[in-house]
This record gives structure tokens, sequence and C-alpha cells, in this order.
């Protein structure tokens, strides 16, 4: 395998970490503060052709990969994690499903802004019965005419507030269970579609997540992405690129741990001397760096084998299970390794810590994405 | 409106370190980027195509790894890159990269304006735009800050120790342009893409592409003899006041008084 990113992708990274560098972090700890959607850089992204990385250029992308899309999404994450997942929830979770299954009308109506950042998007499965569980999904989609009725709540949606394509998974037919689920193309200013409360979390504060709420919505029976039924097989499938995109964004965070503890300890001065003369604090970067190390491999494997065309499930499953634990366990580190100064807010960990975590839990918990590697060696 | 910006690739002067023993640079392991404020011209003329319609044309001269630079630059908007690469020009100084510039801007053909960046980060000479102006035979306003074009009347306002001055030419101009003109915008990654599918992006031209006169190139072309490099050194001390600007203000007064200033 090889492990060198070609001239391409290095002179991509470079401009996302200069576009990090100079635009992101300087608000990082602001909007988390305030809980401020960061609308100003998802313009300045779509600017610069980030919003639509992985897609062909005829559909408004920017005609690379999920290798450079993941490039991006660690670079911003490493100075914001909210950046992060907006970006991977809009290219992952709101544009994907339509590149992969919709028509051609579809991507031309609702890929290619998407693709351009025109658009945000964003992708519903969970309920507050259905999460791991997606057959408890009871938002229904009843066929009227030529339109589609929605009616159900969705929650804990990504990019919620700001959004204005949605992909929403909603039972056409209850008695299938999994198969009788649909995914529908729906835009935010469709009648009877509103957003709910606004969720007060630990973490990626800057992120808009809400409750979605259908009553009686109306959308063309056209919006219906690929065929009824295929709601199940779309949702899996989108979520196993969507995981590689979360992986990315723990692995930025742990990134940006590991260094600001490399820097912390060099400065900071104990017994005479800094305190990463001490041998027993030497081990513990050592146990970081290794697993950062680890974690970046797994996470570039995994986006190399989607764009060799290959399966990835097992591959993005691996990279979001470890690298998510990797970003937990080393941001944890870097607060106990900064001590008081950790736990306080003028310096980034604290904040690294709290975005951590949720990397664990959406897009499939730690313990699905077990389910899933141990499912694809066991028949 | 047809315009050439001519580029230079420079180490990343932020991440460079000085050999104090040699005075020379460390460039061992550095950064390569496109020189600050070259990149400030290439803004303002993808700006002035996008308002006027037009072309640019971006010209650097330097050894093949300056390709990067016109990637870059390409990714900025520019329609067309060359890099002017030979051994041949190896060594220049100044003058016989101007020269060599000025020629390639003959051989790229019709020109309304030529940007430069008002010096390099890593020589700081400020010379190369002003002599491509003289080799050329047109106008040249340096040390621009501030740009309005009407027709082909071109209006700049530079920045001078001083003080400012307003000046107004015509097209053909040659114009170097400090960072106070524009901010530059990010590169686009559909463009970078494009730049490594597309080798027709950036065009390499060595010697024998454009008219030159080999006499006028290279090391034994160049005029200047360096004969020792240093780090500068400062024997002014400086003292920062502190305090509320009262404060500072009575504090600066007196000391201008000790020292007989007022």
């Amino acid at each position: 395998m090889d492990f060198n990113l070609s001239k391409e992708k290095q002179m991509c990274r470079k401009i996302y970490k200069e576009f990090a560098e100079k635009e992101i972090k300087p608000i990082a700890a602001e909007i988390d503060e305030n809980c401020e959607f960061p609308s100003e850089n998802i313009k300045k992204m779509a600017q610069a052709d980030m919003m639509g990385i992985p897609f062909p250029q005829k559909y408004g992308g920017a005609g690379s990969d999920t290798l450079n899309y993941v490039l991006a999404v660690e670079e911003f994450s490493y100075a914001c994690a909210t950046h992060g997942v907006v970006l991977s929830a809009h290219t992952s979770l709101g544009a994907h499903p339509i590149y992969k299954y919709g028509t051609e009308e579809q991507k031309e109506k609702y890929l290619k802004p998407l693709a351009k950042g025109e658009k945000l998007g964003a992708f519903a499965l969970t309920e507050a019965g259905a999460g791991t569980d997606a057959a408890g999904v009871k938002t229904t989609a009843k066929l009227d005419g030529d339109e589609y009725i929605l009616n159900g709540t969705k929650i804990f949606i990504t990019n919620a507030g700001a959004a204005d394509i949605f992909i929403i998974h909603a039972m056409t037919d209850k008695s299938k269970g999994t198969r009788g689920i649909s995914s529908f193309i729906v835009k935010a200013d469709t009648p009877g579609f509103t957003l709910g409360k606004k969720e007060n979390k630990m973490g990626i504060n800057a992120s808009d997540t809400r409750e979605l709420i259908f009553k009686n919505c109306r959308i063309p029976a056209e919006n219906l992405l690929g065929k009824e039924g295929m709601g199940f097989k779309i949702a899996m499938a989108t979520l196993d690129g969507g995981r590689i995109g979360v992986a990315a964004q723990a692995l930025g965070i742990a990134q940006r741990a590991l260094d600001e503890t490399v820097k912390y300890v060099q400065e900071r001065e104990q017994f005479g001397r800094p305190i990463a003369k001490f041998q027993g604090l030497q081990w513990e970067i050592a146990e970081m760096a290794t697993k950062v190390e680890a974690a970046r491999n797994l996470v570039y494997k995994a986006a190399k084998t989607k764009d060799e065309g290959k399966r990835f499930s097992k591959e993005a499953a691996m990279a979001k299970y470890y690298t998510s634990e990797v970003a937990s366990y080393v941001a944890n580190k870097a607060v106990q390794l900064h001590g008081g100064y950790g736990y306080i807010k003028d310096y980034p960990v604290e904040r690294l810590m709290r975005d951590a975590k949720i990397t664990e839990i959406y897009e499939g918990t730690t313990e699905v994405q077990k389910m899933v590697i141990a499912g694809s060696l066991l028949n | 409106m047809n315009i050439v910006v001519c580029v230079k690739q420079v180490p990343d002067t932020n991440e460079v370190k000085i050999d104090q023993k040699k005075g020379t640079l460390i460039r061992e392991g550095v950064p390569s980027i496109i020189n600050p404020e070259d990149k400030i011209a290439i803004e303002e003329a993808v700006r002035l195509k996008e308002e006027f319609g037009g072309k640019v044309t971006v010209i650097s001269m330097g050894p093949p790894q300056a390709k990067d630079a016109l990637i870059e630059a390409y990714a900025i908007g520019a329609d067309e890159t060359i890099l002017l690469s030979d051994i041949k020009f190896a060594g220049s100084d100044t003058w016989a990269t101007a020269y060599t510039l000025s020629q390639a801007i003959k051989e790229v053909g019709e020109y309304d304006v030529i940007f430069c960046g008002r010096q390099a980060i890593d020589g700081d000479t400020a010379q190369v735009g002003p002599q491509i102006a003289e080799n050329l035979n047109i106008p040249q306003i340096t040390y621009v800050m501030d740009l309005n074009i009407e027709g082909k009347k071109v209006i700049a306002k530079r920045k001078l120790e001083d003080g400012y001055s307003i000046i107004e030419t015509s097209q053909p101009v040659l114009l170097t342009v400090l960072g106070d003109l524009n901010i530059p915008r990010y590169p686009s990654i559909k463009r970078v893409v494009d730049a490594f599918n597309n080798k027709e992006s950036i065009k390499v031209w060595n010697a024998n592409d454009f008219e030159v006169d080999e006499g006028k190139l290279g090391l034994d072309a160049s005029p200047t003899q360096v004969y020792d490099t240093f780090v500068p050194t400062s024997d002014h001390e400086a003292e920062i006041l502190e305090g509320t600007v009262e404060e500072k203000v009575e504090k600066l007064i007196s000391k201008l008084k000790e020292k007989k200033i007022v």
C-alpha cells in the first residue's frame, strides 16, 4: 500500500490547512461558547470548491475523491470539530445518496447546488424510537396521487437549522420492516416541514442539531430516491461512507490534542525542568502519537478502499470505531497532561475532549461498528 | 483585457532559519510558497478579468519545482501559466531575470496590464518589476495599494514612506503591488484537480521556446556580484511605552524633552 499522498493531495491539504489556520481556528472557541453556526465560513468553503470535493465536476463537484475529502474534514476538525461535521454531514450524508442513487434529474436539481455549496445538505434517519434499530422508524410516507405525504418526527439531525436539502427516511410499508423504508429528497421550505428545538449538546456546539417535524408534508413523488423499499439499503450504504467522514473528524481532533500536548509539556516547568523531561510523561506522549498514527492509516485506507470501488463497510467501521476511541483517549490524556489548565477554556483541549465523545456515538455507535466488523467476518 | 502576472516561488520565510556562521538561509525542509505580494498580483489580475473579461497569464522563472507555484496560480484563477526553466537561466540576478521575463512576455503577445509583486521576501530588491517595464518600454507604477481602471486609463494610489501619490497613466502599463491592495482568495480545489489532470495548464519553456539573446542569460550575464551575505544587525534600541494613552503621551513627551527633540 502506498502511504504517500499524491502531489495533488499534498497541495489540497496545504490549502485546507491554511484555510483552517486563518479562517477556522480564530473563531473556534467563540462559536463553541455561543453555539453559533459558522455560516460565513461555509460560504468561504463553497467559494474554494470545498463543499463537493469527491463529486464529478459535471455535478458541480471538485472532481476529486474520498481521500481528498477526508483530508479536508481532518484539517478542518483539527481547528474546530464543528466545521468537520458540517462538511462531513453535508457531503457524505446529504449529497452522496443523491449522487449514488439519484436520477439524472435529481442530480441536476439537488446534487449540483449541494456540490457547489450553494445549498447545504442533511440526512435524517434517527427517531425517538429508532436509532441503531432502523426498523423502528415511525415516520410515514403515503403516496397520494403524484405526491407523498410525510408525517413523523426525526431527532438529533446534524445541520438541521442550516440545511436546505434533506434526505429523509420514512416507512412506506410498515409490514415489511426495514424493507418498507424509503428515502426522499425534501426541501427545507416545504409546507408541513418545521424544525423542532435546537439541542443543547456537550460538544460540537456550533453545529446545529435539531428535531425535524413533518405534519402532512406533501412532497412530489419524483423526490423518491431510488425505489420504494430501498431506504434501509440507501441509509446503510450512506452511513458506511459517512463513517469515513466521522473517522476523519476524530482524526483531526486527536492530532490537535496530541500537538497541543507536545507543545505544552515542553513549555510547562515543574521541579525546575520542563515536564516533558519526565519519563512517565514521555511514555504517555509515545502512546498517544502511536495511536494517532495507527488511526490515520485506518482512515486513509478506508477512504482509498472506497475510492478503488471496493466494498469498504468493514474498513469504514474499523476506522470509525478505532479513531473515535483514539480521539477520546488522546483528548482525555491531553486534558490530564495540561493539569488544571486543561480544564479551563483558555486552552483548547477541554473543547477537544467534549468534541471527541460524539465521534464514538453518531453515525453508528462503537458497538454498531463492532457489529458491522464482526458481521463481515462471521457468517 | 490581457493581463500578465510575474511571480516568484520563494521559501516561506516564516519557516526559514539563518545559518549564523555562513550568514546564509537554511532552505532545507523549508516549504516553498508564492511570494506573498505576487499572490496579491494574481488576485488583482483575476479580479480584473472577472470584471472586464480577458485572459490572465502567469509567468515564473525558476527550477522545475516552481511548477507548484504555477499550479496554485492556476487554482486561484489564471487561464494560462508558463514556467521558464532552463539551466541557462540559473544564477540570474535581477537584470538577467527581468530580461528573460520580458522576452517571454513579448512571446506571449498582446498585453494591457502586467502585474508584479513589489518585491520578493527572499531578496527584497524590488527591481525586477521596474526593469521589465524599462525593457518593454512601457510606463510603470510601483507600490500600488489601490487601483482603478477606466477604459484604457489606469489610476493607481501608491503608498510611499512619506505619504501617498496618485498616478494616472494609460495601458499598457506595469504595476508592482503591495499587500494592501486585496486579500487573495483561497485556491479552488476544483482547479487544483484540473491543473493535475490537464498537463496543458502549466507550460514549460526553455531557452529555445522563445526569442532570447543567450549572452544575456543566467549568471554570466548578471552584472550583480555577491561578495558577502550577512544577517543585518541593529544598533537601535526600541522601547515600548506602557500604560494608558495619557500616561504613554506623558512618557513620550518627557523622553522627547530628555533627548532635546522638543
